[in-house]
């Protein structure tokens, strides 16, 4: 039996209905379709709330998160009054009062290999809304293995890139996948985060929407999806590419010998496990309160701030500020003979940073200090901000 | 001269320049004459065997160069050569 719409429905997707290469056959694909958001943030936002408004059926949202204040620059999909709660509940609320005739299960949980498989197997499209490597490849090994269509987007600063992966055509060719554009990742550190290298706010809010318009393409068989091609936007510069994206023969999952049929440990295939081990051996370490101890005894001790003025400017502790990318230049102005705490924003760049003051210049008394300026923000001093 | 395209994550390794103008006649003169004045991108570009890193994919127009000539493909005077890395971010 085909799919009914009720009156409301039909009132609600006339502006689809009257398109005549869409019309209701379009709109009844669309509410058959199982659609799984992976992410609910700067991508998944636009996207559920596109795909919310177009009536796909049964929308999943995997997320892990809880709403944060700095996440309203760009997550539309929530408001003041979210930030606290779970990602996945206050987007099924927004969800649910933007379109009550379709379906939405929520799955508050991290996206792994050991529940990829089982949370994917009932849709029949993933949209990739993710931020890191690891569960990027994560998403694309389980599209492949398991046969779903991914469609990608991707952000940094002003740069975003789209396509359409894994997607079977009406000849029955399957179209080529993230590891045949990218066969490995960068190693860790190369390749900032949006949390570590900022992003514009609108910037996901184009990428994300044009993953949806995507995501209907695939749905309802209309136009030229992205597939066998990657689309590239700088927002700065308003330059737009399109290229060509071929198969691998390579490709370990789908390639001419394929050596990889199931998911693997990806936190491992980024590299992060090893880097993660190296800077907590090698680092001494302070944690706030030992630092706000230093202060309140008075103790003649030197404190560095290697991280950017442009962050200096949001929030700083009165740290001398010397820069990680010129740390070295700054080597005969850090103190031999006392206690030197540096710190950045999270830790990671001040423990490089002593690393290569110890390994070039032989410095035996610098202390990273722990979690950084936001673990100090956070736990000593309320009135910062946490960025 | 051919123009190669920087995308925004190795541009702090060419002083913020997006965009770079050369001479050569292939891929590999044009990126032998990028790393010639800007030598802190090479370990982010090749690999220790000069061979172009695995998270980085060279275009000529729209053309992904593993499909032409790879690093011996020709570049005209007008050309345009993209470098298209990996990025990941999205839901932060």
């Amino acid at each position: 039996m085909s799919t009914e719409f009720s009156k409301a429905e039909l009132e609600r997707y006339s502006r689809h209905l009257i398109i005549p290469e869409f019309n209701i056959e379009g709109q009844r694909k669309l509410k058959e379709a199982k659609v799984l958001v992976i992410g609910s943030g700067g991508l998944g936002s636009p996207l559920l709330l596109y795909l919310a408004a177009a009536g796909v059926g049964t929308l999943g949202i995997v997320d892990f998160d809880v709403v944060d204040e700095s996440n309203l620059q760009r997550q539309v999909l929530f408001s003041v009054a979210d930030v606290g709660k779970p990602k996945v509940e206050a987007a099924e609320a927004r969800i649910k009062a933007l379109n009550p005739h379709i379906k939405v299960v929520t799955y508050n949980t991290q996206f792994t290999s050991s529940n990829a498989k089982e949370i994917v197997r009932d849709y029949d499209i993933i949209a990739d809304g993710t931020d890191n490597f690891p569960t990027r490849y994560l998403v694309n090994d389980v599209c492949v293995l398991m046969n779903k269509v991914n469609v990608y987007g991707s952000i940094y600063r002003f740069e975003g890139q789209v396509s359409v992966f894994n997607y079977t055509d009406k000849d029955g060719n399957i179209g080529p996948n993230y590891r045949d554009l990218f066969p490995s990742p960068p190693p860790p550190g190369l390749v900032p985060s949006c949390a570590e290298g900022g992003v514009i706010g609108v910037l996901p809010g184009i990428i994300g929407s044009l993953q949806a318009n995507e995501v209907i393409k695939v749905i309802s068989g209309i136009g030229e999806t992205l597939s066998g091609r990657l689309f590239l936007l700088d927002a700065a510069t308003f330059e737009t590419r399109t290229l060509k994206v071929h198969r691998n023969p390579e490709n370990p999952l789908n390639g001419a010998n394929p050596t990889q049929s199931e998911l693997i440990d990806y936190e491992q295939f980024c590299g992060m496990k090893t880097t993660e081990k190296q800077e907590t051996l090698h680092v001494k370490e302070i944690d706030v309160h030992g630092l706000a101890q230093l202060r309140e005894n008075g103790t003649d001790f030197q404190l560095i701030d290697v991280r950017e003025p442009y962050e200096y400017a949001i929030a700083h502790i009165d740290g001398e500020l010397m820069p990680l990318n010129s740390i070295s230049d700054f080597a005969t102005q850090i103190d031999k003979t006392k206690k030197v705490v540096i710190h950045c924003r999270s830790g990671v760049r001040s423990a490089q940073a002593i690393v290569e003051l110890e390994t070039n210049f032989g410095f035996k008394n610098l202390y990273n200090l722990k979690g950084g300026i936001r673990a100090w923000a956070q736990e000593v001093d309320h009135d910062i901000a946490v960025y | 001269m051919a123009t190669l395209l920087i995308p925004t994550p190795l541009r702090k390794f060419t002083e913020n320049q997006a965009q770079f103008s050369s001479n050569g006649t292939s891929v590999k003169e044009v990126i032998e004459d990028l790393l010639l004045s800007h030598a802190g991108l090479k370990p982010h570009l090749l690999d220790a065997d000069g061979n172009i890193r695995s998270f980085v994919r060279i275009y000529v127009k729209d053309e992904d160069i593993q499909v032409l000539q790879k690093e011996h493909t020709k570049v005209e005077q007008d050309t345009l050569i993209s470098i298209i890395p990996a990025i990941a971010g999205g839901s932060y």
